[in-house]
């Protein structure tokens, strides 16, 4: 096994331009298990840890940032969405960018940024493209990355709702994969947004859900209702060893139906 | 291939095997078998050690990759002689059952006493909430460190 430990940004590159086929590997908590199951051997590494340009986090969140600093904010509903990721062992290793290449439909961050429309920059030698989350995550694992290319960062949209909610469904507090997760975000003008995750083969969107719920400026007691049926009809769960398909339909409905509960006390 | 960090207040030099977890390298390599291997998949915490100043798994840190950093392992937290607080309170208040998860226990906690003398209940629970103990033996843990944070 070589190892590649580059302190840059373009450094990184280089060494992915040379040898295309390397594994990336940031924090580890995906990698990691893999190799140490024997499921994975890789045979060349290139090591993220020392990049500081994918830890910056201003308006753009990057690849680097772990879930430790994002669960300080600044955004409400990714920090909830953080504060739930594995045990504080695992946020001060696992990194947001580690999320999007591991592709997991039950991805703790992915909701967050499917909600914002988020577009993921990602980077070769040779240039880089902006890919909206739902063109980077191609299915369950799945993702749109070339050989050569690396997660640079994750870009938010101007305009983000300060009503924003994440919840998640499990058999436990603590260093749980979720059964259902949600996350609801309410603009002023009374636009809802609605991505549920560990619902589908990816993290989806409740559109028709969001559509119905957009149009009620004082949603009333039936209107909730509605919208929580429409969520539960959307989603595409599976049944499977965390738990079944109709608890997660029945579920991701009731969470949803609670964020934006919290989104509107909110004000 | 060959590796420096510093490990315990020592600057070290090892070489490390192609796909060595940083705790592999810890007990097999160095000779230091407090850090306990049990799930090998950041569930349990009993590897817990810190790592430029972050409580980690050490079993999902690749120690080629742990060039350049500083670690504290369990044995770099007290002695014989001279225990850890930590250690002490444990002993006195009955923390320690089995003990296979004790050291990944003591890592952890002493990690959230540097930052926080005085950590209330749930600090305490949120801090410990990567370890697991399978004799279920939470109750003296937690109590005794209680008794350290003054509560």
């Amino acid at each position: 096994m070589e190892i590649e430990r580059p302190t840059d940004i373009a450094a990184a590159l280089v060494a992915l331009a040379e040898t295309p086929d390397a594994t990336v590997l940031a924090g580890g908590t995906d990698l990691m298990v893999e190799i140490n199951f024997g499921h994975a051997r890789p045979d060349r590494i290139v090591a993220l840890r020392r990049v500081g340009e994918l830890k910056e986090l201003n308006g753009s969140i990057g690849s680097g940032v772990s879930w430790a600093r994002l669960e300080q904010g600044p955004h409400r509903a990714l920090a909830q969405a953080a504060r739930t990721v594995g045990s504080p062992q695992i946020r001060a290793a696992g990194t947001i960018g580690g999320n999007l290449a591991t592709a997991s439909p039950a991805g703790d961050g992915l909701p967050f940024l499917a909600a914002l429309d988020a577009e993921v920059e990602v980077r070769s030698a040779t240039g880089s493209r902006l890919l909206r989350w739902d063109e980077f995550l191609t299915g369950p694992k799945q993702n749109a990355l070339e050989p050569g290319e690396l997660i640079h960062s994750v870009v938010l949209p101007e305009e983000i709702p300060v009503r924003q909610e994440f919840g998640k469904v499990g058999v436990r507090n603590a260093m749980v994969i979720s059964a259902v997760m949600a996350c609801v975000m309410r603009y002023d003008d009374g636009r809802t947004r609605v991505a549920v995750g560990s619902a589908g083969p990816t993290t989806l969107r409740a559109r028709r859900a969001e559509e119905m719920m957009s149009a009620e400026s004082s949603p009333s007691e039936a209107a909730m209702s509605e919208f929580q049926r429409i969520v539960s009809e959307e989603v595409k769960p599976i049944t499977d060893h965390r738990s079944t398909e109709s608890y997660r339909r029945h579920a991701a409905g009731v969470v949803a139906r609670r964020l934006l509960e919290r989104c509107l006390e909110a004000g | 291939m060959e590796v420096r960090f510093r490990l315990n207040g020592e600057d070290r030099s090892v070489d490390v095997g192609p796909a060595q977890s940083l705790l592999s390298l810890l007990r097999d390599g160095l000779g230091l078998p407090g850090s306990k291997n049990a799930c090998e998949q950041g569930e349990c915490g009993s590897c817990t050690v810190v790592m430029d100043r972050q409580a980690v798994c050490s079993c999902l840190v690749l120690a080629a990759d742990a060039d350049g950093a500083d670690i504290t392992s369990v044995e770099g937290l007290g002695s014989d002689d001279a225990l850890h607080p930590v250690q002490q309170a444990l002993i006195d208040g009955g923390g320690v059952q089995c003990g296979f998860c004790t050291p990944g226990f003591v890592v952890a906690a002493a990690h959230l006493f540097e930052s926080n003398p005085t950590p209330d209940t749930d600090e305490i629970r949120e801090a410990l909430s990567g370890n697991i103990c399978r004799c279920t033996g939470y109750g003296g843990i937690l109590r005794s460190l209680e008794g350290l944070a003054g509560r």
